[in-house]
């Protein structure tokens, strides 16, 4: 199945999804929550805290381990999904949609120009995902 | 995210069940298996609610035989085999000289002078090479190293009994817990099997010739199929033996660590008048124990793992020895080693969670026992 076509990809399957406002929604991929399995916890970040590309910006612990998530483009973080507080497994049942981790205010343009446009992604992917 | 991978790796002489079953192989140890199949809360649950099969054919098995066989046992292992009726088994430990595991093990009792011992599969070169190295001090023992030619399946959960039974003619009902058969038909396979287990639950462990592994696994599954029966990987098995609290080396249990320490005393007979590792355990009886293990509850939200450092008002007491979500309590849990007197029911610390002191509190163990039924 091709990923969703409104988003931008990282190597380490990581999604950002640029909204109207110009604020942008992240989370892991598919291929993550995948590889992962059950994940029964989800550390996130604070309101206000300023991430640069690629710094680890929550951590995603499954059944057995605890894997840190790269922040896909540098900004501060606006909100949260809180519903991941008590209900971790959603990253696995839907990690595009419900399962979204941070919502953040984009520093640079560049850093998008850094990521994988979804056909790339898909190729990626397909490639084995880095693996 | 970032994910780790494996090549070249010794494979069971179940592994083509593994990739039939759609199991995700991994890196155990330098054996390929099943870290899950379904998921492992999934898998964990079915063993909990109805019965699960595994693959343990990575354990190692050592027969002991001789007139000198008891004897020999009786040096290396800190428990009493001179106790076990024909048949019947136990838990126990070889320990190094001061005191420390060299493995944890079960002694099975096939007759009068011959045992299996079943070790750890981490362990099992170590292990051997100890047993003979302490039988060369011994008349009359013979050592047979039967890992690579024995298969074993585990097949584990309150339905196991009615399964298991559906594939033999040998009533298995008068089986007990911790007692064994040799010989029993299952198709054409003859096993010796046993009512063991490491899930915490009731089951059977099942040996038998690595050609008669594959077919027997698939006779299993076949005769669980209508009550649910699943394949289980090696995630919700480390999951489900650590809401039991049974102990794995490498963590509870090393050459570091004595069982006394580990809350294992009652596997320890320090009446026997000679056994290696004797002398430091009846001081530790004495004197008291350097560190105890304890199990807790995280209060803080976070999830202690393995090998992370306890500590009382930041001074490091102890650390972890195995941490996860629970699945059948639905909460962060652990086992760690703390100072004796701060390891009362109730007690406080913190866990180092990625730098972060994150509380948690001392509750009593095991943290799951199965139902009476």
């Amino acid at each position: 199945m091709a990923c969703p076509q409104d988003l931008l990809f990282t190597r380490d399957h990581e999604w950002i999804r640029i909204q109207p406002d110009g604020t942008a929604r992240a989370g892991i991929c598919d291929f993550a929550q995948e590889h992962l399995g059950d994940i029964v916890f989800v550390e996130l970040p604070a309101v206000g805290k300023a991430f640069k590309q690629k710094d680890v910006f929550a951590v995603v612990e499954s059944v057995k381990a605890a894997s840190d998530c790269y922040c896909p483009a540098g900004g501060t973080v606006k909100e949260v999904n809180a519903r991941l507080v008590d209900e971790p497994a959603t990253i696995n049942k839907d990690p595009y949609g419900e399962g979204w981790m941070m919502v953040i205010s984009v520093a640079s343009r560049e850093d998008l120009r850094q990521l994988m446009k979804p056909e790339e992604y898909d190729k990626y992917v397909a490639e084995g995902g880095g693996h | 995210m970032r994910f780790l991978e494996l090549e070249g790796l010794k494979k069971t002489p179940l592994y083509d069940c593994h990739v039939k079953y759609g199991g995700r192989v991994v890196d155990f140890g330098g054996w390929a298996l099943s870290v899950q199949f379904k998921g492992i809360l999934e898998e964990h649950k079915a063993v909990r609610q109805r019965a699960g099969l595994f693959d343990v054919s990575h354990m190692g098995e050592v027969r002991v035989e001789g007139k000198g066989a008891l004897p020999f046992l009786q040096k290396l292992v800190s428990n009493n085999p001179s106790k076990l009726q024909k048949h019947q088994i136990q838990y126990a430990h070889m320990l190094y000289p001061n005191g420390g595991v060299v493995d944890d093990l079960l002694v099975y009792r096939l007759g009068d002078e011959e045992f299996l011992i079943v070790i750890n599969a981490s362990n099992t070169v170590k292990d051997v090479a100890w047993m003979r190295e302490v039988a060369a001090r011994f008349a009359d023992v013979k050592l047979y190293d039967l890992s690579a030619a024995t298969a074993e399946l585990a097949l584990q959960g309150p339905l196991a009994l009615q399964i298991l039974q559906r594939l033999t003619k040998t009533d298995l009902k008068p089986i007990k817990y911790y007692w064994c058969l040799p010989g029993v038909k299952f198709g054409r396979a003859t096993c010796l099997i046993s009512r063991t287990g490491y899930t915490g639950e009731d089951g059977f462990e099942v040996f038998c010739t690595p050609e008669d592994g594959p077919a027997l696994w698939d006779a299993i599954m076949d005769a669980g199929e209508s009550d649910g029966l699943q394949p289980i990987g090696l995630g919700a098995r480390d999951s489900l033996r650590f809401e039991a609290c049974m102990p794995l080396y490498g963590q509870e249990l090393d050459d570091k660590t004595t069982p006394l320490e580990a809350g294992l005393g009652k596997y320890v007979d320090l009446d026997k008048p000679d056994f290696i590792g004797r002398e430091p355990l009846l001081e530790q009886a004495r004197k008291g124990l350097p560190k105890k293990l304890a199990g807790f509850e995280m209060v803080d939200r976070g999830i202690a793992r393995s090998h992370f450092r306890v500590l009382r008002e930041g001074n490091e007491i102890g650390y972890v020895t195995t941490g996860m979500f629970s699945p059948t309590l639905g909460k962060n849990i652990g086992l760690a080693y703390v100072p004796p007197a701060l390891a009362a029911v109730g007690n406080v610390f913190d866990v180092e969670v990625r730098g972060k002191p994150l509380q948690a509190r001392i509750v009593p163990t095991p943290f799951y026992r199965r139902p009476r039924r």
